[in-house]
């Protein structure tokens, strides 16, 4: 496989996951806006859901203040922006167009009809009422590439370094959507305890799909820490950071075992993976959230670095 | 108004005995459900992606090829005949080429002027004393013939550098089989869908000498905005060769190698689908991207095969056309098969007193023109338009080469008011390698405004699926 390949079926499956993990951040902060609230709180949703998804700063240079049309527009439409879903959309189009002879006709036909039709939708005609439709579409057009590259593709380098993408992300992701609700996950906020803590532990959870999980794996009301440890150690929650490595130290044993060499990205994940497994959810409270988060987010990164050196997706 | 032979009503207006079948069809069929059909063989292409680029719409611009339903049908006799004449062409203009680059008899033998040969834009000197496996220069080639009558068949072109068209012969019938079983069902319908396996054996049958494994093959494409993009990535795909750009190659230590995830891997033949100017930088154009530096000398030392072999142009040059025959006579000893179109050589001072003479009647191309750019259809001209080409002409008179119009038979071809007569042409797609392949069938293109005889997809030409009923 070439190098560009490799990068090109890494990057597609990132934004695939990327544009799902948008449409999930976009229904939560809107459901948030819909409810009663008193004074700006909605401004600070949003604000959090744009600091999540790494846009916070170029949204605050193309708009002044806050408000609700502009997000959604920027967050699903706006060209400008490499994380809207229209972006993530037509880079993974693009990305497949170039490797067709990777991907399936299934997988192919999937991503270009939902690139065609997402397309054929005018922004100034998506309605507040049309809105969660238009979200559980493209929820339910990135799953159903999932199940097709699952249910069609070799087990080959090209499923592994499809797998690497979708789980690099969604690590990234769950990581990003923890930290900028940390504050609202550190034990004293047990204390405050209100309808908005409430409120928001909800939504931390609902952002990644969870909230109903919650309760079958725990049975009890949310708790921050638990939410915490949820999202971060639970093997079984397929949005955590725990699974997720797990699903990135296969691919990269399975890769390892067809290429017949390792590199410095195993060694990486695999550090992570024993990390999560390993470490509990006090001793993660007990040296700093933020910090554990923070330190996740950058060994991730690295690790992308490593991968894509190990393979050269640059050539 | 002139008349035309129709594929399916002959030149009498009795249904042809190929067509008796898919006429009878369509007499049940309502306008609005055809274009029902139509719309969804539309659909299909667009979701299947044969689309190609638009350069001057800017990089998104995507269009289909007009795609129609109607078949073009041949019956197993015509077949017979077109595939010997084609047999017969491709290998005579292959011995035409390896003699250009060696030892050169038929200037020798005066049979063609050596001045068009040398001082030729399509002659590649670097590819003189090359020998290319098996003696072969292009292995692909495509066909362009048109016909005016029953038994009336012409080749108008030779396509021996980077023909493209072959994904649409095989799409346009995974179309029509997807949204017309029955038909198939009750006409026999030679199958076309080995085309890629053939197209891989004639790729492997070149391969260098003395390989200890099987050959690594790819498919080298300029990129996503070629506009026969989807061609190229359709044929990789189909061949299980790697698609690859100039800058997943590179050479080192002689060899020609792909950067893969694991490192450099050697590559043994080339399908390349950039023209021979692009290929290499260091021999052909400086400025290429496209290409890959030292890919010619690797060639020349043979460890790498490129298909089709830089300077196969000579071959389809338009002002070697019309010695075409003499071609065929020389090498194979017999006359051709397949009649040339008769064409005057504007380099010639008394053709071109004749072309000049007869404007209006003539259609007049470019020697190296191609894509149906820089044309002029006489009979379609305005005066204006005629008077500014007698300026070209005269200006650059071996630039040109013309031939009468020709009465292109038509087909009936669905447009919004129903069916109606349109010109095409026909474009088999043959291989050669050890043996020649030719599968049964090809590219019909069709001219889809009223008159036009222009089949070209970038003068607004569409595709019909061809058919070539088995006795």
């Amino acid at each position: 496989m070439l190098g560009r390949t490799a990068n090109d079926l890494y990057w597609l499956s990132r934004y695939i996951e990327r544009a799902e993990n948008m449409a999930r951040l976009l229904e939560v902060g809107y459901r948030i806006v819909l409810l009663p609230r008193e004074g700006q709180g909605f401004h600070e949703e949003w604000r959090s859901t744009l600091a999540s998804t790494g846009c916070a700063e170029r949204y605050s240079s193309k708009f002044e203040k806050i408000n609700t049309r502009d997000v959604v527009d920027f967050l699903l439409f706006d060209a400008d922006n490499p994380s809207s879903i229209r972006s993530c959309l037509t880079t993974a189009r693009h990305n497949a167009r170039a490797q067709r002879t990777s991907l399936t006709r299934d997988m192919w036909e999937c991503l270009n009809s939902s690139w065609l039709e997402f397309n054929a939708i005018k922004p100034s005609n998506v309605t507040s009422n049309q809105l969660p439709g238009l979200l559980d579409w493209i929820k339910e057009r990135s799953a159903l590439f999932r199940g097709t590259l699952l249910n069609t593709i070799l087990r080959n380098d090209t499923y592994y370094f499809s797998q690497l993408g979708t789980f690099l992300e969604r690590a990234d992701n769950t990581a990003r959507i923890l930290d900028v609700k940390y504050y609202v996950l550190l034990p004293s906020s047990e204390v405050v305890g209100g309808g908005v803590d409430n409120f928001q532990w909800g939504s931390i959870l609902r952002s990644v799909s969870a909230h109903r999980s919650y309760r079958w794996v725990y049975k009890e009301n949310y708790k921050p820490w638990r939410i915490a440890e949820y999202l971060i150690l639970n093997p079984q929650m397929p949005r955590s950071l725990a699974y997720s490595y797990v699903e990135i130290a296969t691919a990269l044993d399975d890769l390892g075992r067809q290429y017949g060499d390792r590199h410095a990205c195993h060694e990486t994940a695999a550090n992570i993976t024993k990390l999560l497994q390993t470490r509990g959810i006090n001793s993660i409270f007990q040296s700093g959230l933020h910090e554990f988060l923070e330190d996740f987010i950058g060994r991730t990164n690295t690790l992308s670095a490593q991968i894509s050196d190990a393979y050269h997706f640059n050539g | 108004m002139r008349n035309f032979f129709d594929e399916m009503y002959g030149a009498g207006g009795e249904v042809r005995a190929p067509y008796s079948m898919v006429a009878e069809w369509l007499g049940t069929q309502r306008l609005a459900d055809l274009k029902l059909k139509h719309d969804e063989a539309e659909a299909l292409f667009r979701r299947t992606g044969i689309t190609f680029s638009v350069y001057s719409e800017g990089s998104s611009a995507e269009r289909l090829i007009p795609f129609d339903i109607v078949p073009r049908i041949l019956s197993a006799s015509e077949w017979r005949r077109l595939s010997a004449g084609i047999e017969q062409r491709v290998r005579a203009l292959n011995a035409f080429m390896y003699d250009i680059y060696h030892r050169q008899e038929i200037l020798k033998a005066g049979r063609i002027p050596v001045e068009l040969i040398v001082q030729n834009e399509a002659f590649v000197p670097e590819m003189i004393g090359v020998d290319p496996p098996l003696g072969i220069y292009s292995h692909i080639i495509g066909i362009d013939i048109v016909r005016t009558g029953e038994d009336e068949f012409f080749v108008l072109e030779d396509n021996t550098r980077t023909p493209s068209g072959v994904s649409y012969m095989l799409e346009n019938r995974e179309t029509m089989m997807h949204m017309f079983p029955d038909l198939f069902s009750r006409n026999r319908v030679a199958p076309v869908e080995t085309y890629p396996i053939n197209l891989l054996r004639t790729l492997e049958s070149v391969a260098p000498r003395g390989l200890d494994r099987e050959p690594v093959i790819a498919v080298l494409t300029p990129g996503l905005y070629n506009s026969a993009y989807f061609e190229h990535a359709f044929l990789a795909d189909e061949m299980g060769a790697e698609l690859v750009e100039g800058r997943d190659l590179v050479v080192l230590d002689g060899a020609l190698h792909m950067k893969t995830t694991r490192g450099l891997r050697q590559v043994d033949v080339v399908y390349r689908r950039i023209d021979d100017e692009y290929l290499d930088p260091q021999v052909f154009r400086r400025d290429s991207m496209l290409g890959v530096p030292g890919i010619f000398d690797v060639y020349r030392s043979g460890r790498t095969t490129i298909v089709n072999a830089p300077g196969g142009g000579i071959a389809d040059d338009k002002a070697i056309y019309s010695y075409i025959p003499e071609i065929i006579e020389f090498y194979t000893g017999r006359a051709p098969i397949l009649k040339n179109v008769p064409t005057h050589n504007c380099r010639r001072p008394e053709d071109l007193a004749y072309v000049l003479e007869h404007l209006s009647e003539l259609v007049v191309k470019e020697v190296h023109g191609s894509g149906g750019y820089g044309m002029l259809v006489g009979p379609a001209a305005s005066k204006d338009e005629i008077e500014k080409f007698r300026q070209k002409l005269m200006a650059r008179p071996d630039n040109y080469i013309a031939q009468p119009t020709l009465a292109l038979s038509t087909c009936p071809t669905l447009v919004d008011s129903g069916l109606a007569p349109r010109h095409l042409d026909l474009r088999p797609f043959v291989l050669v390698g050890d043996q020649v392949r030719l599968v049964p069938g090809g590219l019909t293109r069709v001219a889809l405004k009223s008159g036009s005889l222009v089949v070209n997809s970038s003068q607004g030409g569409g595709t019909k699926d061809t058919w070539v009923l088995q006795d």
